[in-house]
């Protein structure tokens, strides 16, 4: 008896002969769509949030010397105090006032019993509203974003791109590593197709939105 | 090999089936609601893309050339799979996968899994494996919840409990999870389904997931998925099983650009989905620890073996052919008989199953071409819907009495003669029946073009006889 991969490539190998003539080689595949946006970075970053409101997360600015207050003011406005980052989390963008845990092998019942955690990103992406989180860098592991209710997530102005086409080829830079995409916060319409907030994933989405240099 | 496509094989026929479930007031209204929405919302993102076109001829032209290269994709996939880290299994059948998945389970001494939505686990109908073999599968999507709970069958592929409405929701939950006091809102029974689920979550060791796509340059294997069950059943279980349908591959991450497009606004109409999970194989400290592929074939190389219909392959199971169709939006999933409902899974069905079962299936459609207008692969679903009624006449296995009337209609259309004979004899036939130019009340078999409509009747005369009048006429 042959082994299951053996049949399997044998009746592929029998069923492609038909499909010898019809289809295209890699290269020529057309690629008519749009590879790429054409708004200025104000424009940009004026979509993103409007994209990011339509899903019901909410948006909050700051320049780069002025994060820690940025996070301060978001923590107070949401009532939390104990917060997860990742390891390597930049220390000096901290408030002084809250509690902060680095995610150093937190056990995942740690992990649920902190009030939220804050991230920054690989990338976003203004068309869709989309944040790209890296896992196990700048965004930590991945059960960090995804135990706790509350996600705040930084991102920096000039990490927006306007397309997915633009976002998907940033990413390809990094394809080994654990990638989760999120585009507002969890959501089902399964019943009667009403759309509600936060099935398991954080129920709240903030983002915070950083002017300035990336540091 | 033996193919299982759900109970397909065991199902009644589309229009039995069908007729049953017309009956049914509250699937209706339920169906008519749901697919609404759903198409008022795909259609809105859809026209904001002004190069939807574009898009779907992109999507088109990649899915076939993977299918023409699948092997040494397959082979790329599983090398780069296994780079990474992950074990790759190759199944024949649905029934050498469930062997795969349970014997993995029992091999790390677990008898609980959960599960992230995937049809092609219900076509493997794995669940039933998994019970067999002493494991427990919990499914997390909430609708698939909703069906797991309600020992129901899935009657949509992106919304499967969408023929429930709210109450019967929490009828089935305050039931299932001993809930006395739960509510009717939406948001009462998503809170419950959280509260439910997430000790399974943090429990539990063994996840099991399907694929949207798997990217033979990288090995990677993406996820797209709303609630957030998704995320938990692949990162924090010890063990991760990824069950992938073998013409799930693409061949580069780059092509995500095509599909991450046209998948999230096809399907639930949204400009993304709230998340995609993207991985290679385990990761360190981060998530599962194993991590293991299964490429299941289960009769989608009898679907590539017809390149008349090979296309079928293409779909990326969005449902926008579902809701788009005026038959499946009467009907709903459960007269298909499938996993697969709707136009899609009229003829994904019965090739799988080589046509050897399933066959009223490709004669469940008017082909008035809607799901070929929404489908964002392009699948030219009606031309292969006829082309597999060719099929199925071939193979004689349609119906006795259609292949009768066949037989008679041809005779008497060969010649014009006997059309003119068969026309008068149809005159002299119809009177008992006829009204104002229309046939009503056909009896028995024929009742089926008179029950719901008028049948215009043979004429009094023929435009042959009309004319040879005509002429005679002018002559004198």
């Amino acid at each position: 008896m042959t082994n299951a991969k053996e049949e399997i490539m044998r009746r592929i190998q029998n069923a492609t002969h038909g499909l010898l003539e019809r289809a295209r080689e890699y290269d020529t595949i057309s690629r008519n769509y749009i590879q790429s946006g054409t708004r200025d970075q104000a424009q940009r970053i004026e979509l993103f949030c409007d994209r990011l409101r339509d899903y019901g997360s909410a948006v909050y600015t700051c320049q780069s010397d002025e994060i820690t207050s940025g996070i301060a003011n978001l923590l107070n406005t949401r009532q939390l105090s104990c917060l997860l980052v990742p390891s390597g989390f930049p220390a000096q963008w901290l408030p002084r006032e809250f509690e902060f845990i680095s995610d150093h092998r937190l056990t995942n019942e740690q992990i649920g019993r902190a009030d939220g955690v804050i991230t920054a990103c690989a990338l976003a992406i203004a068309s869709t509203g989309t944040i790209v989180l890296r896992h196990s860098e700048e965004a930590g592991r991945r059960a960090l974003t995804l135990i706790p209710d509350y996600h705040l997530c930084l991102v920096f102005e000039n990490q927006i791109v306007e397309t997915v086409p633009e976002g998907i080829r940033a990413m390809s830079t990094f394809s080994l590593a654990p990638i989760t995409t999120i585009s507002g916060p969890s959501a089902t319409s399964d019943i009667e197709m009403t759309r509600i907030k936060g099935v398991h994933g954080p129920r709240t989405l903030d983002v915070l939105l950083v002017g300035g240099l990336n540091v | 090999m033996s193919v299982r496509v759900g109970h397909a094989a065991e199902a009644e026929d589309f229009p039995m089936a069908a007729k049953k479930l017309l009956q049914n007031r509250q699937l209706r209204d339920n169906l008519r609601h749901a697919t609404d929405v759903i198409r008022g919302k795909r259609a809105k993102v859809v026209n904001e893309l002004p190069d939807w076109e574009e898009l779907r001829s992109a999507a088109h032209e990649v899915k076939e050339h993977v299918l023409r290269y699948l092997g040494s994709y397959l082979e790329q996939f599983e090398q780069k799979c296994k780079q990474a880290g992950g074990q790759v299994h190759w199944a024949r059948d649905a029934s050498e996968a469930n062997g795969i998945i349970a014997g993995i389970i029992k091999r790390h001494g677990e008898s609980e899994v959960i599960k992230v939505k995937t049809m092609t686990s219900d076509e493997m109908s794995l669940n039933d494996a998994l019970q067999a073999a002493g494991i427990t599968p919990y499914e997390t999507d909430l609708a698939d919840l909703i069906i797991q709970l309600g020992e129901d069958a899935p009657s949509h592929i992106v919304v499967p409990a969408l023929h429930r409405n709210r109450s019967e929701v929490r009828q089935i939950f305050q039931e299932k999870m001993h809930l006395k006091d739960l509510g009717d809102r939406p948001e009462d029974l998503t809170a419950a389904a959280r509260e439910y689920l997430r000790e399974k979550f943090l429990r539990v060791k063994i996840g099991i997931s399907g694929a949207n796509f798997a990217i033979a340059e990288s090995g990677s294997v993406v996820v797209v998925e709303s609630e957030g069950n998704g995320r938990m059943c692949v990162s924090l279980p010890r063990v991760l099983i990824t069950i992938v349908g073998i013409e799930k591959i693409l061949p580069r991450f780059e092509d995500l650009e095509i599909f991450l497009q046209l998948l999230p606004r096809s399907a639930t109409g949204e400009r993304m989905n709230p998340y995609n999970s993207i991985w290679a194989g385990p990761s360190g400290t981060d998530g599962p620890q194993e991590f293991h592929v299964v490429l299941l074939d289960n009769g989608r190389t009898n679907v590539m073996a017809d390149p008349e219909s090979s296309e079928t392959l293409d779909c990326i199971r969005c449902g926008a052919c579902l809701n788009a169709c005026p038959v499946y939006r009467q009907t709903g999933g459960h007269a298909y008989g499938s996993v697969y409902a709707g136009p899609i899974g009229a003829i994904l069905t019965p090739q799988l199953q080589a046509l050897e079962h399933s066959q009223s299936l490709p004669y469940a459609s008017s082909l008035c071409g809607a799901c070929y207008e929404v489908c964002p692969v392009k699948i030219n679903i009606p031309d292969i819907l006829i082309h597999l009624r060719g099929e199925i006449v071939k193979r004689g296995d349609a119906p006795l009495n259609e292949r009768i009337a066949m037989k008679a209609v041809g005779f008497a259309l060969s010649n014009g003669r006997r059309l003119s004979t068969a026309q008068k004899l149809a005159r002299i036939v119809q009177r008992p029946f006829e009204h104002d130019g229309n046939l009503q009340d056909l009896p028995s078999m024929l009742a089926g073009w008179t029950t719901f409509r008028d049948l215009a009747a043979v004429p009094k005369t023929s435009f042959r006889e009309w004319w040879a009048e005509r002429g005679k006429g002018t002559g004198t």
